[in-house]
């Protein structure tokens, strides 16, 4: 990573609520600021999300946009195991798939988080 | 002045908070009391509970919820809509008369019954008309499983609560209406709302929306600066407060905790969504990228702005067909390496369950305290101080899940040291009942309501 760019956790510029649809997680990112809401447009895109779940999700990842919520919908398809009663999974419902979300660290310009005042995140 | 009309939640689910309708009704005023009781998998639940016995297949709690509610509903003439007839409304309806009788309110209460949503005993006639109520994720005609199907139920929308309000119901009884259709019925019956007055209609929806999770919306299984919100354990579950133009305020009663702010009302606007510009329900289409919300006070948020548009030529269907067996146990291994000795658990058990020739449709081991959730984004656990080691197994023949349960506790005298946490025994073998989405044109679906006294 160059000087001039830093890390940023969702954890840290976001809340997040998950639920089920069949074999389908909903994972619903929400800005904790308005104006932090451009940044997970342009940042947390449907690869990226893709690929931090990576072996958890079976399927494609799909996303939408809720400006009005400074909030972004991802739909990961073939979280759950079958989801429902047929999932043997602790977590069938899909209801702590948004904390695994949290854990995502987004790379963006120095600048930029001076300027909207992102928490800056120490670590990997 | 404009005229507001208050809809309170008071159940999100089957196993919420017994006293949560007492509190919405006593707790301030309200008008109506709107309580969730089905989830998709409740269906087929109440259904075994019906073949089993006939008078049964409906949520019982609910007829606790209203006798603990009747005199002071009574007092202050607010209404009730409950999906609790699950798939017996009219049993539950029986059971809910007999039992306001019972409380020496014969006469002084009319039950409104909607019936109409099971399609259980016309599913071969539909079939055989061509619906062939494919599943809506892969495709597959009903006609696959239809031997096994045990519940056929069509989401239904508010009109028909609205018809049984209309002849002076006081509580309605419905079986799988949709969680939403609660909420809106009340705001369609008093306000008057054209079938086609699609923003308003979307405002109905929205506000059930946030209503149907009871307080996920006012501060239970809210991320947002968790720590802050007080007193939970005695949460107020979430009011609207909504006018005429489909504007509203969602609330809770004073002296309550918990917490309603924009970020508690925005989880819940995200839970479980799909395609937020089309939020599908046979009444509506809402488009939930047209909501705003905005902080009206404390614990006050305004929830106005919503557009929607025609509902679609298609009502959802909940089916549910038997899918063989399941059982799921667990042990726990502790420090030193805990995460290391629940591996080598997992190991032995499927080298066991090799040998024993039995074969699963699938097998799930996970070590919960260590990566359970969060797979690799936990890393490897390796610092654990315990780890749960939970194994589950799915198939079709009964005896092999039966088997595989024996073999679990023999692992605490002849597997890795260090484990415990077997007190619980044998886990139980159960029936997988699975869910089977479907849709049917909405014409073939005709509700009835009748009203009693």
């Amino acid at each position: 990573m160059s000087d001039d760019m830093v890390k940023v956790q969702l954890l840290d510029i976001s809340h997040t609520r998950s639920g089920d649809k069949g074999d389908m997680a909903n994972c619903g990112v929400i800005a904790l600021r308005p104006e932090w809401y451009p940044v997970l447009v342009r940042e947390l895109t449907t690869e990226r999300v893709a690929a931090h779940y990576g072996a958890l999700i079976a399927g494609t990842v799909e996303r939408f946009e809720l400006p009005n919520l400074h909030a972004l919908n991802f739909l990961l398809h073939g979280a759950l195991d079958g989801g429902g009663t047929l999932s043997l999974k602790t977590d069938a419902q899909g209801k702590v798939v948004s904390t695994a979300m949290l854990r995502l660290v987004l790379t963006v310009p120095a600048a930029e988080a001076r300027a909207l005042a992102l928490p800056v995140h120490i670590g990997s | 002045m404009t005229r507001t009309v208050r809809v309170a939640s008071g159940q999100g689910f089957w196993g919420d908070s017994l006293d949560a309708p007492r509190q919405q009704v006593e707790g301030g005023p309200i008008d109506y009391l709107m309580l969730d009781y089905l989830a998709e998998v409740t269906m087929s639940i109440l259904q075994k509970q019906k073949e089993r016995d006939p008078a049964m297949g409906y949520a019982r709690d609910f007829i606790g919820a209203i006798e603990s509610v009747l005199p002071a509903i009574v007092e202050r003439g607010v209404k009730v809509i409950a999906n609790a007839g699950g798939v017996n409304p009219v049993a539950c309806a029986q059971a809910l008369v007999a039992a306001i009788a019972k409380a020496g309110y014969a006469g002084r209460v009319k039950v409104g019954v909607v019936t109409g949503d099971d399609l259980l005993p016309r599913l071969d006639e539909l079939i055989a008309a061509g619906h062939e109520l494919k599943h809506m994720e892969t495709g597959a005609p009903l006609s696959s499983v239809r031997g096994r199907v045990l519940s056929a139920n069509a989401y239904i929308g508010s009109t028909p609560i609205v018809e049984a309000l209309q002849q002076g119901a006081q509580i309605v009884v419905t079986g799988r209406s949709t969680d939403t259709a609660l909420t809106m019925a009340p705001l369609r019956h008093e306000f008057g709302w054209a079938a086609d007055s699609w923003n308003q209609l979307a405002s109905g929806i929205v506000a059930g929306h946030i209503l149907e999770c009871g307080a996920q919306s006012s501060g239970g299984n809210c991320l947002h600066d968790w720590r802050s919100i007080p007193d939970l354990a005695n949460v107020g579950y979430p009011i609207a407060e909504v006018q005429s133009d489909g504007t509203f305020v969602i609330t809770k009663h004073p002296n309550t905790g918990g917490r309603v702010s924009v970020p508690s009302v925005t989880e819940q606007l995200v839970y479980e969504m799909g395609d937020p510009r089309s939020y599908i329900t046979p009444d509506v289409v809402a488009d939930f990228t047209s909501i705003h919300v905005a902080a009206d006070g404390e614990n006050r948020v305004r929830v106005h702005g919503i557009t929607g548009g025609p509902a679609t030529p298609f009502l959802k269907v909940s089916i549910a067909y038997r899918a063989g067996y399941k059982a799921v146990g667990s042990l726990v291994y502790c420090w030193p390496d805990a995460m290391e000795k629940a591996q080598a658990a997992d190991r032995i058990i499927r080298e066991r369950l090799d040998r024993l020739g039995l074969a699963f449709d699938q097998i799930l081991s996970e070590f919960v305290g260590a990566n359970a959730t969060h797979g690799h984004l936990a890393g490897d656990g390796a610092e654990a101080p315990e780890v749960q080691f939970r194994i589950g197994v799915r198939g079709a023949d009964r005896a092999s899940v039966e088997r595989f349960t024996r073999e679990i506790a023999p692992l605490v005298l002849n597997g890795p040291p260090s484990v415990t946490g077997f007190a619980g025994g044998r886990p139980k073998v159960e029936e997988v009942i699975a869910y089977w989405p479907a849709l049917i044109d909405k014409r073939v679906v005709t509700t009835r309501v009748e009203v009693v006294s």
